[in-house]
């Protein structure tokens, strides 16, 4: 059986694990590696790779942090960690 | 009024706040001094944060390195911005629940060793006195372009200031002159942005403002006028090209490991008061960062843009004043091969131009013909970049010396005003370093930010990680690790950086700017393996990496 706390940890590396491999997604993914088929897709002035690489990626990252605060909050009151 | 009126305004203005707020917040305890009183309110944190991280060359060089590479910049973007997502998921709330005040004293009490602290001390100094040199020269630069003084003389000026508040307040003094710099900035950068977008493209927001076309009629969006202008002059492609995949790759993962293993950063979330405080703290500071990256490519596409349509083909007799005070400091060339008269800016062997990519910035304002008062605000807006991030690296500094040698390596016995005395003399010390460095800058200082984001990459993150998420790691394979990633990184930048070896030798094509990541690899895997021949730490040390995982029962740092 596992513990309070050890169930607390174990979505806490769930939760980690999924939202790093967004990160890796807008980090590399999108901006440097896929970016030539993204850029055939035009928005406004912009094609879509290079907006991701200036603009795009950057605001993932707040959404990132953002999802990962709510989310280990709730994990905290669940397993009555919070401090 | 002219534009040196308005910056000696702005300047004195801005000075005489930082000096009001450091006398009003002095430092008091060692725990005011390292963290200040682990009491600071996190959206302040996050001001004070994003203040810290951005530094000279985020605010002068940056815009001028994006309008250069357009697409191949964007690693400087991705990088700068991405370690934020990992030092507030993997870092910062363990080690504000840990409750040390350094890198290097949690390195040496989750590892129980002297010698792995001794290590990380010597690792965050060398990486905090590079960066600093950065810092003191962008001071001199502002100073003697803006003010017209001697570059000494600025160095000095500048080094006084932070003095001041640094040596006073500790950690608090830094905390709340930071937010202040945050506040003239980003005031003094987004400023012209606005101006140049609504110039340029009708657009308020600078960030619309780059997708936008150009308000000239000719309907035109501004970057595929720029892709246009690029091949006519024989560049490649503003919004495409640039470096191979495996090297961009390299860099932006390096600069964003590296920034979640800086200690200047890390150690600003310490002065929160709770675990989920520090997690807060580290999306505020994203979002206050943010502010000012969105606007970054925009400005550098705009600067681009202004730069080729004010030079090219144009006569070099009609070039502006701005032209010829660049010129005069050399950071602007233009030789006249074929003796026309006119400026012929193109990549090939006939380019007359060259324009060092650190002045755009600044220079932009100018050619833009932007109002007095706007270009006055720049230069109070690189002091205040430059200023604040020195002030955190002088923090680190004297920390490391006080508590991680003086104190836990030399004499256990210091009572805590003995400390805080050591602190404020080796602040004192610090500042006459990065006098030094800001008046006789080595020659590297390009690419000393390399070296501290590699080492940072390669020495500290995988210890840390380990640290927190691996609980039988031992102190042997910590500190096997750490020195694997850090000789490994150093001698590689030296070997390419230093011994001009041939770039066609890079280990996978990666040149010394990315190198960071393989020395981060060398660290996991050497790390992972010594680990298996030695014991297990104590379960005292277990239950200490178990108790981080829980942010119930946060202290405030103990005096220890």
């Amino acid at each position: 059986m596992l513990s309070n706390n050890q169930k607390y940890w174990k979505e806490n590396i769930k939760y980690l694990t999924i939202l790093l491999i967004a990160w890796a997604i807008v980090s590399f993914v999108i901006p440097v590696f896929f970016v030539e088929s993204l850029n055939t897709i035009k928005i406004k002035g912009f094609k879509l790779g290079f907006w991701f690489a200036q603009q795009g990626s950057i605001i993932s990252f707040l959404l990132i942090i953002i999802i990962y605060i709510y989310l280990i909050n709730k994990l905290d009151k669940k397993y009555d960690v919070n401090d | 009024m002219n534009v040196i009126t308005y910056t000696y305004l702005f300047v004195a203005l801005t000075f005489a706040i930082y000096i009001f707020i450091a006398i009003r917040t002095r430092a008091k305890s060692t725990k005011d001094y390292y963290v200040a009183n682990s009491g600071v309110h996190p959206i302040l944190n996050g001001m004070a944060t994003a203040a810290d991280w951005m530094s000279a060359s985020a605010f002068i060089s940056l815009p001028g390195l994006i309008g250069f590479f357009g697409y191949g910049g964007s690693v400087y973007l991705l990088g700068a911005t991405g370690g934020f997502v990992v030092l507030s998921l993997l870092i910062a709330p363990y080690l504000r629940k840990f409750g040390k005040y350094t890198v290097p004293d949690f390195v040496g009490d989750r590892y129980y060793s002297n010698k792995a602290r001794f290590i990380a001390v010597i690792c965050a100094l060398f990486i905090s006195f590079t960066y600093l040199a950065g810092q003191m020269r962008g001071v001199g630069i502002v100073f003697s372009r803006f003010l017209e003084v001697n570059i000494n003389t600025g160095v000095f000026i500048g080094a006084a200031i932070v003095f001041f508040y640094a040596v006073l307040g500790g950690m608090k003094g830094i905390t709340y002159t930071q937010i202040a710099q945050y506040i003239v900035l980003l005031t003094a950068f987004i400023t012209p942005c606005i101006f140049i977008s609504i110039m340029l493209t009708n657009q308020m927001i600078p960030s619309f403002g780059l997708g936008s076309t150009l308000n000239d009629g000719s309907g035109v969006y501004l970057l595929d006028k720029l892709d246009g202008l690029h091949q006519e002059l024989g560049f490649s492609e503003y919004t495409t090209g640039g470096k191979s995949k495996i090297e961009m790759f390299a860099i932006i993962a390096t600069m964003m490991i590296g920034t979640a293993g800086l200690p200047h950063v890390i150690v600003r979330f310490f002065t929160v008061p709770k675990v989920s405080d520090a997690r807060k703290s580290g999306g505020y500071a994203l979002f206050f960062i943010a502010l000012m990256f969105l606007a970054i490519p925009a400005i550098g596409a705009f600067s681009k843009y202004i730069l080729i349509e004010t030079v090219s083909n144009q006569h070099y007799i009609d070039m502006p004043s701005w032209f010829k005070t660049w010129e005069e400091i050399g950071l602007i060339t233009f030789t006249d091969l074929n003796q026309d008269g006119i400026i012929q800016y193109t990549n090939s062997n006939n380019n007359e131009l060259f324009v060092d990519s650190d002045i755009i910035f600044l220079a932009t304002s100018e050619m833009a013909k932007l109002p007095n008062w706007v270009i006055a605000l720049v230069a109070s807006g690189g002091l205040a970049a430059a200023l604040s991030t020195a002030a955190g690296l002088l923090l680190v500094i004297s920390t490391s010396i006080a508590h991680d040698l003086f104190k836990k390596q030399i004499n256990h016995k210091l009572s805590e005003q003995q400390e805080l005395m050591i602190a404020r003399i080796a602040s004192a010390f610090s500042i006459g370093v990065g006098i030094y460095f800001g008046i006789y800058p080595p020659s590297f200082v390009a690419e000393t930010t390399t070296l501290a984001f590699s080492i940072a990459a390669s020495a500290f993150f995988p210890i840390i990680f380990l640290g927190i998420f691996y609980k039988k790691m031992n102190s042997q394979g910590a500190i096997a690790g750490m020195l694997t990633g850090m000789i490994f990184s150093v001698s590689y930048i030296i070997y390419f950086k230093f011994l001009d070896a041939d770039p066609e030798t890079y280990l996978f094509g990666i040149s010394p700017q990315g190198i960071g990541i393989v020395g981060m690899t060398l660290n996991f895997i050497v790390a992972l393996s010594v680990v298996r021949f030695f014991p297990p730490p104590s379960q005292e040390i277990q239950l200490l990496v178990e108790d981080m995982r829980y942010p119930k029962g946060t202290n405030k740092p103990l005096n220890h």
